[in-house]
Order: structure tokens, then sequence, then C-alpha cells
């Protein structure tokens, strides 16, 4: 589904990424972990469009296509979603409202039938009813004065209303407490069909107690130093980055 | 033509007397002669004759005004027709700009609607009018007035003649003046005591039909415990080279009476470099005569070159209310210098100024506000909030706010924003699927959503829609 070959990325002249090369299947769940500035979020906002970072070298393929001049709307209707670090609140923008325009916006470009109002208030109490999920979120204005919690479980709502294809999350985890992460990891396993992939990035173990990756890929200045299974993870959870870091000497 | 008004023009025109015959419009130019004419034309009391002359005399002596932040080209006034009647009919909507076709359609009225106000179809013409006096029946019912200011200036010239100009004087300002002796058309309403307007007024059709009305003038009376809302809309973009549009508004308000007025303002903007288009220059004014009496302008400007308009409310009766809110956007070369003038002089007044500016594009915006506390206006309060939105980084937004206040127990609040439309934002609702001018557009509406609500229904949806045509293509 994503392949990254030889990729290299620069924020405002910094080279973030370098050389950086993954390959993600249909129905795997990858692991993204590392220090802070290590190019984590850099990489899932690259392959979102994001206007800060520039491709320098190597190539990004979704689903067999180049990505490089595919506009970030395209990107997302084509079924990349990216789940941030910090959502973005805007005042006055009736969320409900906006969740609507984007599945409707997604229908559209799959050349489906927009749904109306009633169509879609059905398939949000659906989705929401299901997980338990506070729908009073949906009232108010776009994440604003949300706490940080609510703004992540606002992601989770999009996700299960965009249905999309390749789900990239970035420290979904943080700031949540065990029942919270409880909800984000029972609404992500129940979309892990086989069919579509997921690259989450995070520092703690739990959310990969609950989400079960097939890999685990540990970023360090720009490159993957280490790639294993689960079992990386709990050793990192562990020993911690500089733990790991002498056993990555090791191998060299 | 009237013979006596051709003998008139005919006296100091001889050469415009050919196209005055062709086109039923004056010559450009202003003087006595073409101020007569327009009163003879429109058959008024000699009270109103003099009123006009009398304006425009002191107009004379007057110099136009420098304070505003607009930069425009010195209007001469002598290049003016001072009056033109109706154009003559086309005959079918292939005749009309396909370009304003578009925008009908994307404003969702339809196709009968459009031949409507495109002023095509004669019979359609007809049919309006054949609706509003529908109306003027149900409304006479209730001894609601509710007419052209020509007509009241023949059916109800005393009340004409008491409430005229007691609001915005002649003297007032420039364009007010010029306006008080050249004024063309515009209406007239008057709510009895006691009596809610039971439907929504507006001028929506009338004023696109007639095409006329550079210079409008509106008074609208309600008195004693009587309610009505009015709506002037005008979708209908002018398509005429660079033109004066100065209006008057006066509103009157007795005891416990109330008034929303809603404006919908898509006068032609003007090109990218500022040819064509429309200066607005608009005096709007509300008095609360009455204790208790409660005014609010609620406005939605995106269509005019130049906007230099103060909506404002002398709140004169004790516990009177007057409130201000604002949308005005500017996009391509349009400026606005638009803002409002809260006059506390009753005690227990208040009022509230809600003002938001959206520049795009080399779009300049200004807000320009007064607050001012007379030495009796007990307890009387303000709340005033200017936010600015700018997409791109060529437009500008400015606040002037100012304020006198007399009054020791008085309380005025300003509070003021700026802020660029953030690319953060913009990227979110992208990777959502959102096309950027959609993204636009929900970030814009979102902003301008504590003004759109003050709306009634329908009208607000036709701003939305509005804003979305207004800022297309405004992405940098």
């Amino acid at each position: 589904m994503l392949e990254i070959k030889n990729l290299s990325v620069s924020i405002e002249n910094n080279k973030i990424l370098k050389d950086f090369s993954l390959n993600i299947k249909a129905g795997e769940v990858h692991a993204l972990m590392g220090l802070n500035g290590s190019g984590k979020s850099t990489l899932v906002k690259t392959i979102a469009g994001h206007f800060e970072c520039e491709i320098t070298n190597g190539e990004i393929l979704y689903k067999g296509e180049n990505l490089k001049d595919i506009e970030v709307e395209n990107r997302a209707n084509k079924g990349i979603f990216l789940s941030f670090q910090n959502p973005c609140e805007i005042e006055g923008v009736n969320n409900s409202y906006f969740l609507k325009s984007a599945l409707n916006a997604k229908r559209v470009y799959e050349n489906k039938e927009e749904l109306d109002t009633l169509e879609f208030a059905k398939l949000l109490k659906e989705k929401l009813d299901f997980f338990n999920i506070d729908k009073s979120l949906l009232k108010r204005d776009l994440n604003a004065g949300f706490s940080g919690g609510e703004k992540k479980k606002n992601e989770l709502i999009q996700i299960m209303i965009l249905k999309p294809d390749l789900i990239l999350l970035d420290e979904i985890d943080s700031g949540l407490d065990i029942d919270a992460i409880k909800t984000v990891s029972a609404v992500i396993n129940s979309l892990l069909d086989g069919k579509i992939a997921v690259l989450m990035i995070t520092h703690y173990d739990r959310l990969l107690e609950e989400i079960k990756p097939d890999f685990v890929h540990i970023l360090d200045n720009g490159k993957i130093s280490l790639s294993g299974d689960h079992s990386l993870a709990l050793e990192l959870d562990k020993k911690g980055f500089e733990g790991i870091g002498k056993k990555d000497e090791k191998f060299n | 033509m009237n013979n006596e008004i051709k003998t008139l023009i005919n006296e100091n025109y001889k050469l415009g007397f050919e196209t005055l015959i062709d086109s039923d419009t004056f010559p450009p130019g202003l003087n006595i002669e073409v101020i007569k004419a327009i009163s003879l034309k429109k058959d008024e009391p000699s009270w109103l004759l003099e009123f006009r002359l009398k304006a425009y005399d002191y107009w004379l002596t007057m110099k136009e005004p420098t304070w505003s932040s607009l930069e425009y080209a010195k209007i001469d006034f002598n290049s003016i027709s001072y009056f033109s009647a109706p154009k003559a009919a086309l005959n079918s909507l292939d005749e009309v700009d396909p370009k304003i076709l578009e925008t009908y359609e994307k404003l969702g009225i339809s196709l009968d609607e459009q031949k409507l106000l495109a002023g095509v179809a004669v019979d359609a013409v007809f049919d309006s009018v054949s609706v509003k006096t529908t109306y003027q029946k149900v409304l006479e019912e209730k001894g609601i007035i509710f007419c052209s200011i020509s007509e009241a200036a023949r059916t109800h010239s005393d009340l004409l003649k008491k409430y005229l100009a007691s609001v915005v004087p002649v003297r007032d300002n420039y364009y007010a003046c010029l306006n008080s002796a050249v004024f063309t058309d515009g209406s007239f309403v008057y709510i009895p005591p006691g009596v809610k307007c039971p439907m929504e007024l507006s001028t929506y059709f009338r004023i696109n039909a007639l095409n006329t009305g550079q210079f409008e003038r509106t008074l609208i009376i309600a008195d004693k415990d009587s309610y009505v809302s009015y709506n002037e809309g005008c979708s209908a973009p002018v398509r005429e080279e660079s033109q004066l549009h100065a209006a008057v508004v006066e509103l009157i308000l007795l005891e416990n009476a109330q008034i929303k007025y809603s404006t919908i303002q898509n006068w032609y903007a003007g090109d990218e470099n500022g040819k064509g288009g429309i200066l607005n220059f608009v005096t709007k004014r509300a008095k609360c005569l009455g204790d208790n009496s409660k005014v609010s302008w609620t406005q939605v400007e995106t269509g005019s070159l130049l906007t230099w308009k103060y909506p404002s409310c002398i709140l004169k009766g004790d516990n009177s209310v007057g409130a201000f809110y604002s949308v005005a956007i500017t996009t391509k070369a349009q400026q606005a210098d638009t803002g409002s003038k809260m006059i506390h002089i009753g005690k227990n007044t208040k009022s509230t100024i809600i003002s938001k500016g959206v520049s795009a594009l080399r779009g300049k915006n200004s807000y320009r506000g007064l607050v001012r506390m007379a030495k009796g206006a007990d307890n009387s309060r303000n709340f005033s909030s200017c936010d600015s939105l700018l997409l791109g980084s060529s437009c500008s937004a400015n606040t002037y706010p100012y304020h006198d206040i007399k009054n020791a127990s008085s309380i005025v609040e300003h509070e003021a924003s700026t802020s660029k439309i953030s690319d953060t934002q913009l990227f979110f609702l992208k990777q959502r699927g959102i096309k950027e001018e959609d993204a636009i557009s929900m970030i814009v509406n979102g902003f301008c959503k504590e003004v759109l609500q003050e709306l009634p229904m329908e009208f607000a949806v036709e701003a939305r829609a509005l804003l979305d045509i207004t800022l297309e293509g405004s992405v940098i």
C-alpha cells in the first residue's frame, strides 16, 4: 500500500529525513518510535503533503501511485488520513457540519451521491453509539475549546466516518487516560479488516498492548535504526532508547 | 416624457436633448433645473421641491470629506446623470451578461427570478408588482404603509414632511446633503401603534426592477409598541462604469418600538484594478426617540469598489437598545471604511457593535466607530468587538475606534483582533478531503457566524452563498 524509497525531507532547509525507506502492505500495523526530533512527525506529514515538508530526494508511492504531484485533499480522498498530534481549532465551524462536508467531499471524489443531513445524522449515530462516544462534541465548534482528550476523540470520529485505507496516527495516545486509550484501540482494531494499514507514532507501550503492531521501527536522526516485531517495543519500554541504542552499536 | 421637463432641460442642455428623448435619462450635470425636473417628474408637493433646493444650495458650500482611509479619484459631480428612468427592457436572457447569469445560478435563484432580476420579461416584472400588491392588501388591513418614497410624497405628504431629515439633517454630511437634493426613489414604511408587521418587508425585487436610484432615500417609522423587520437586498450586479451611489436611510422608533434592518449589499465591485464598480457613500441612522425602543442594523457588505458607511443609532429614549452587526468583505481592489456610531443620550441605554472584516487580494478594510456617552446617559453600556481576518499578504485591515465619554456611570468596552487565515487550519481541512476554496469559505463563514446568525433565515442563506462567490479566486 505504501512504499517509501530513499526519502529525504527538509523543513526550512534543515534535513529531517535522510534516505528513509519503508514498505507497508495492506493489512499491516506498523509502529514508529524514537526520540523527539528524530523525524517521526515529519514522515507522516510528508505522506499527507504538508506544506512545510520539502522532498529533496526519493519518492512515496501510495497504492502504486507517486504522491509527488497529488494535492493534499486528493491524497485524503484517496484514503490517506493523518490524525494530528495537536488538531487545530476552528471557531464558528460546527463540528458536525465539518464532518459531513469532509465525508461528502470524499463521496463526490468517488462519484457517489452526497449524503443529506438526515442520512448523515443516522450514520453518525450508529458509529458513535457503538463505541459509546460523547455526541455533545458534534454540536460544538470544530475542536474549539476542546480538551486534549476531546480533540483526540474527535479525530477518532473522523476516522470512523471517513473510513480511510491508510491511517497515520501521530501520538493519538498522548494525554489520554487508560479508558480513552481503550476506546481509541477499540475503534482502530474494529477497522482492521486485513485491507487497511496503520502507521502509528507513539512513545508508550500501552497503546501497542491494545493495538498489536506487526512491525516496530525505531527512528533515529531521520533514519530507521532498528526494526523488529512487538518485542522490540517491549524491550524499548524496559530499557529506554539509550539501552536500545547500545544494543544497536553491537549490531554495527 | 413630460413636456415641461423637456422644456426645462432643453433650456440648459441643448446638446443633451436628443439623448434625453432616446434613453429617458437626464443628461449629466447638476443644477437647479435638474432638481426641479426631478421633482416635477415625480409630481412632488412644493415643500419637497423647496427641501431639495435648500439642500442643493447648502451642498454647493460644502467640501467633499477627506478623513476616511479611502483612496479614489476625485468625483466629478457634473459628469453624473441624476435621473435615469428604467432602461429599455431586454428581450431575452441571451442579452444579459453571462457572468451575471452565472452568479444568479450560484445564488440558487431560479430562471424565472433571473428574468425578473435582469428586468428581462416585462410581464414577469408586472407579476412581481402584483405579488407586491397582494401583500399590500394584507399590510393595509393592519394600517401598515409600505410604498415608494415618491408615492408617499403624494399620498402621505404630512407624515413624510414630519419625519424626513429628522434623523439625518440635510446638512449632516456632504453625501447626505447631495442625496437630499437629488434623491430619486426608495422605500417609505409606517407601522402604526401596537402593530407587529406580519411579514418581512423587502426591497429586493423592487430596486432591481426599477434599475434606478443611485440616490435612494428610505424612511421607516415604527410607532409605539410596533415591530418590523426590513430587508434590503441588492444581488443584481450593476454593470456600469464607476458609479456613485449615495443613499440615505432614516429609522424612527417611538416608545417600545422595534426595527430590525438587514442589508445585503452586492453592487458591482469593479475589476482587479479597481476599474468600474460602485462608489458607495451611504448615511444610515436610527433614532430611538421613545423609551424602551430597540433597533438593530445587520449588514453584509460585499459588492462596492468603495464603501463609506456608518449605520448609527441615536439612543435618546431611556432604556433604548442599539445594535450593529457587520460583515465587510474586500477583495480585488475594493476598499471599505465602515463601522457604526452609537450615541447614548437616554439613561440605561445599551449598544453592541460586532464588526467582522475580511480582506483578500488587494482589499483594504477599515473599521471606524464612535461611541458617545452623553452627560445624562446614566448607567449606559456599550460593547464593541472588531475582528479582522486577512487572506494573503497584499490586503490590509485597520481599526479606528473613537470614544467620547461624558458620563462616569457608563461602561464602554472595546475588543479588537486581527488574524491571518492560518495555513495550519487550511492544511487540517484539506487533509480531511475538503478543497482549498471550500476550506477557506468554511473558515470565513465561521469567522462571520456571529453576524450571519442575526440575519433572517432566507437572507442568511443568500449571504453565505454570496461570501463564497465573492471570495472565489481570492486565494493566493
